[in-house]
């Protein structure tokens, strides 16, 4: 892949096919982490290191294990064992050798073990037949668009608690309705064809 | 046979290669954690309410434990709560009285003036940064009901535009005493007699000019008050409800009417209980 490829990529997995408004992928976290935008700026960051990392760790897992004994269709069940573990791992290994980092994802890191954008980023790398950095960056950008997703939104939701909304759209109606309308501004981006 | 052998076996050799790295792991990387610190969560309510000013029941284990909060932080908790924080400590705690909150104000819709017509967004903090807010008293309850949002027990609800306190639902976390720009709002003894509703330092005439209600600080109270347990200061009655004994003879005398018994109860009724 030449660099110019990566680019591309890394910019259609931000924007053109961003996890959350195009492909609905991580939806739950989406709506349920992004009251205010710093703590979803915390579910975004823990997000983006896990997603890299099993981007990395699934790439090697599907070539090196998979594919060798034509196993490729267990892809979905390795992947989650991969993940579940990769998150495990990483939370011990930050809690004893960067606190501050793991005082700051805190309790984010659990929640993505079952988040179905990691799981679904690394099957998307396998599907695409991308090589290993490849994979990586797609990932990571995955991931930074559902970073943007999720910190934008919970700017939304900030704004949308002095608003005063219909009794019967108060609460979590009308955090769909702000959703749809703010999915329907990204849907925009679905017109750049690189 | 091996179509099905040869995944169940990779797929159970791959689970048991990452169960073996992560035992390893959670051996390796362990982070030595004062047991004190789970047992303090505990013994804890759980709640998460935020009373004691920590983010959490967890933060504030852990600040138990440091020794940055006393062992009888949890105001939601109590007595009971403390008894056992202070054991796993190996320290004592003075029992302390069940404390409820009060708001110190009086001035409803009807009785307060208002200097001008707020119509920004319905937060305390944000009509206070307003010239103070749009009461004409300095200390008079603004009525957006910031301190109901922090209320873990939706104890406090908005009664003629003056936020008022349901002593029945109130846990006694103290979370709403930190929000109120105004500081009006006051943990005081559930067992309390009597109480000023009103937290003006005002003297009579200005007080008057801003709100029909509120104490003008003329100090009848603490001339029939029996045990001494009213004094004046800057123009406000303060009763000690440690030495108050619940004669009552406040509430009667006030001209005012600003003195009022905690529970809304009359004298005569709560000296028959107890």
């Amino acid at each position: 892949m030449s660099f110019s490829d990566i680019l591309l990529l890394m910019f259609t997995a931000i924007l053109v096919e961003n996890f959350i408004f195009a492909k609905f992928y991580g939806c739950c976290p989406f709506l349920g982490v992004s009251d205010k935008p710093d703590t979803a700026l915390g579910m975004g960051m823990a997000v983006t290191f896990v997603m890299t990392l099993s981007g990395a760790a699934t790439y090697l897992v599907y070539h090196l294990l998979l594919v060798p004994f034509h196993l490729e269709y267990l892809k979905t069940v390795a992947f989650i064992l991969v993940i579940a573990a990769l998150v495990q791992f990483i939370e011990m290994f930050l809690k004893r050798f960067v606190p501050a980092l793991y005082a700051s994802l805190g309790i984010y890191l659990p929640l993505i073990t079952t988040n179905c954008a990691v799981l679904s980023a690394a099957l998307l790398a396998v599907q695409n037949d991308l090589n290993f950095i490849g994979s990586v960056a797609f990932g990571f950008s995955s991931a930074l668009g559902f970073t943007l997703a999720i910190v934008v939104f919970a700017g939304v939701r900030a704004r949308l608690q002095f608003a005063e909304p219909p009794r019967a759209f108060r609460g979590f109606p009308i955090t769909l309705i702000a959703a749809g309308l703010l999915a329907m501004a990204f849907a925009g981006f679905s017109g750049v064809r690189l | 046979m091996s179509v099905i052998l040869i995944p169940a076996a990779i797929l159970a050799g791959l689970g048991a290669l990452f169960g073996i790295l992560l035992a390893v792991a959670s051996k390796v990387f362990a982070v030595k954690t004062d047991e004190r610190v789970s047992a303090v969560r505990e013994s804890l309510p759980g709640a998460n309410c935020g009373g004691c000013g920590y983010s959490g029941c967890d933060a504030l284990a852990a600040a138990i434990v440091e020794g940055k909060a006393s062992p009888s932080a949890c105001t939601a908790g109590g007595n009971a709560v403390a008894a056992k924080v202070a054991a796993i400590m190996g320290v004592s705690v003075e029992a302390q009285k069940p404390m409820r909150a009060f708001i110190h104000c009086a001035g409803e819709d009807a009785v307060a003036k208002r200097k001008y017509n707020y119509a920004g967004v319905a937060d305390c903090a944000a009509a206070e940064k307003l010239a103070g807010g749009d009461k004409m008293c300095a200390a008079g309850c603004l009525g957006h009901l910031s301190c109901a949002a922090v209320c873990p027990a939706e104890a406090i609800r908005l009664e003629n535009g003056v936020a008022v306190v349901d002593a029945a639902k109130c846990i006694g976390c103290g979370a709403c005493t930190r929000v109120c720009p105004k500081h009006l709002i006051e943990m005081v003894p559930r067992d309390a007699h009597y109480i000023v509703r009103c937290s003006s330092h005002a003297k009579g005439p200005a007080l008057l000019n801003a709100c029909r209600a509120g104490c003008i600080g003329c100090g009848l109270c603490t001339r029939v008050c029996e045990s001494g347990a009213i004094t004046v200061t800057d123009a406000l009655a303060a009763i000690d409800y440690e030495k108050c004994i619940g004669c009552g003879k406040c509430a009667e005398k006030c001209p005012r009417h600003i003195i009022v018994p905690l529970s809304g109860v009359p004298a005569e009724e709560i000296k028959k209980e107890a």
